[in-house]
């Protein structure tokens, strides 16, 4: 009985990793796709039918070129921190919340938390650990990035988290089964959208990847598939904060196939958000996550606590 | 716990399977002086890359250190509403989120936030 389960749960995580890949294949074709047309131009419509498996052939023709060692790196450290960056950010699709097969734990928020923050080591070492300048440059910026948006976005969740009472993921259905929290925390979702904007390193705040001025940040010594295996890190993170989008606010009722539409035009979005929006300002970065929405996000944590206090002692 | 730590093993058999499919594939490979040396846009690189270090870096991560543990002290809070005396827990989170605030605001006066030193 009890290897049966674990036979399922390892067979139902498997089916999990491989349709996420599969599913970072097709948003690297949408946002190639995407940012063409923004651009008036056709994006990759040539390979296959109308470049449906371009994300394919490119795979294949990364993972055969040649793969290069600088010569003063650190070579273990620079060997493996994109496969445990790669890991990292598959492992932390296991607190995707399943009812029956696969894992259902009721700290699924703090696992989130604890491994997406657990993401900036690989980072800090992938860039130091290269030995070039650009490489250290783009790992200290993305770092700093990281960190200093982890907080506000901690305490905007905690502001959801405080509604809700649990830190289960699966118990967003239950409260938003009749209105969504997009409709009465709307500032917070601006923020939380920002926030994750920035936590995964995307466009408008993509400091760690400047190639006006780095040339392209922490992965610059990176070739073939160990640069394969950050861009596949990356994108399945955008993926993975899509579908927190969809859970904290945008309904999250996980068993409906409108639930993964939501999705789909979630990551859709963080796609616009890069044909339109230029790049930001280091400092106003800095200033945007310290000084306005650390402030902002603590006093509505203040103000949600009060309203569950007196939600809770006069009407329950 | 254990079957986590199982899926964990998991994925990273899937992750190193993929650094093995690289290692066969990836074949082609002749050595060069300057293809070895760290990419510095064609020119030679000219300084250490591990000593240049801005300390602001470090102060934020400080400053971040210690909003990370007033984040692990208020996480507990939402699990132990319901099981917790009401009085003493309004007390409690007004105080502790009020010390919070009025901390923020007192790096902030005193500079410790502004990253550009004017």
């Amino acid at each position: 009985m009890y290897f049966k389960d674990l036979y399922m749960m390892f067979l139902s995580s498997l089916l999990l990793m491989i349709c996420v890949l599969v599913g970072v294949a097709f948003l690297t074709l949408l946002e190639r796709k995407v940012l063409g047309y923004i651009q008036i131009r056709k994006g990759p419509n040539k390979v296959g039918l109308i470049g449906l498996i371009q994300p394919f052939s490119d795979a294949i023709k990364l993972f055969t070129k040649e793969q290069n060692y600088p010569l003063m790196s650190n070579f273990n450290l620079y060997y493996f921190s994109p496969v445990l960056n790669f890991f990292l950010s598959l492992f932390l699709w296991m607190c995707m919340p399943f009812i029956t097969v696969n894992l259902n734990f009721n700290l699924s928020v703090l696992f989130f938390l604890s491994v997406s923050s657990l993401g900036v080591y690989t980072i800090m070492l992938a860039g130091w650990s290269s030995n070039s300048n650009y490489a250290l440059l783009g790992s200290l910026r993305s770092v700093a990035q990281t960190i200093s948006y982890e907080v506000s976005m901690a305490l905007i969740l905690l502001s959801f988290l405080i509604l809700i009472l649990s830190v289960n993921l699966l118990d967003f259905i239950k409260y938003q089964e009749n209105v969504w929290f997009l409709f009465f925390m709307l500032p917070l979702v601006f923020m939380w959208v920002v926030t994750s904007l920035a936590e995964t390193n995307r466009t408008p705040f993509d400091f760690a990847e400047g190639e006006s001025e780095l040339v392209s940040g922490f992965n610059v010594e990176y070739s073939s598939g160990s640069f394969a295996m950050i861009f596949l890190a990356e994108y399945s993170s955008i993926l993975f904060m899509s579908m927190i989008c969809c859970l904290l606010f945008l309904g999250s009722n996980l068993f409906s196939l409108f639930f993964f539409l939501k999705l789909v035009f979630v990551s859709f979005f963080w796609i616009w958000v890069r044909g339109t929006l230029p790049r930001f300002r280091y400092d106003k970065l800095m200033y945007l996550a310290w000084k306005i929405y650390l402030p902002v996000s603590l006093n509505c944590l203040y103000f949600f606590f009060s309203i569950k206090l007196f939600i809770f002692i006069f009407f329950l | 716990m254990k079957i986590l730590s199982f899926l964990a093993m998991m994925i990273l058999l899937i992750s190193s399977l993929l650094i093995l499919i690289l290692n066969i594939c990836s074949k082609k490979n002749f050595i060069d002086r300057e293809k070895s040396s760290p990419f510095e846009c064609g020119f030679d690189p000219k300084s250490a890359a591990r000593l240049p270090f801005s300390l602001h870096f470090f102060l934020i991560a400080i400053i971040f250190l210690i909003f990370d543990v007033e984040i692990t002290l208020l996480l507990p809070m939402i699990p132990s509403m319901t099981i917790s005396n009401i009085f003493s827990y309004t007390y409690i989170i007004a105080f502790f989120l009020l010390i919070l605030l009025i901390g923020l605001y007192h790096e902030w006066n005193q500079g410790a936030l502004d990253w550009t030193s004017s």
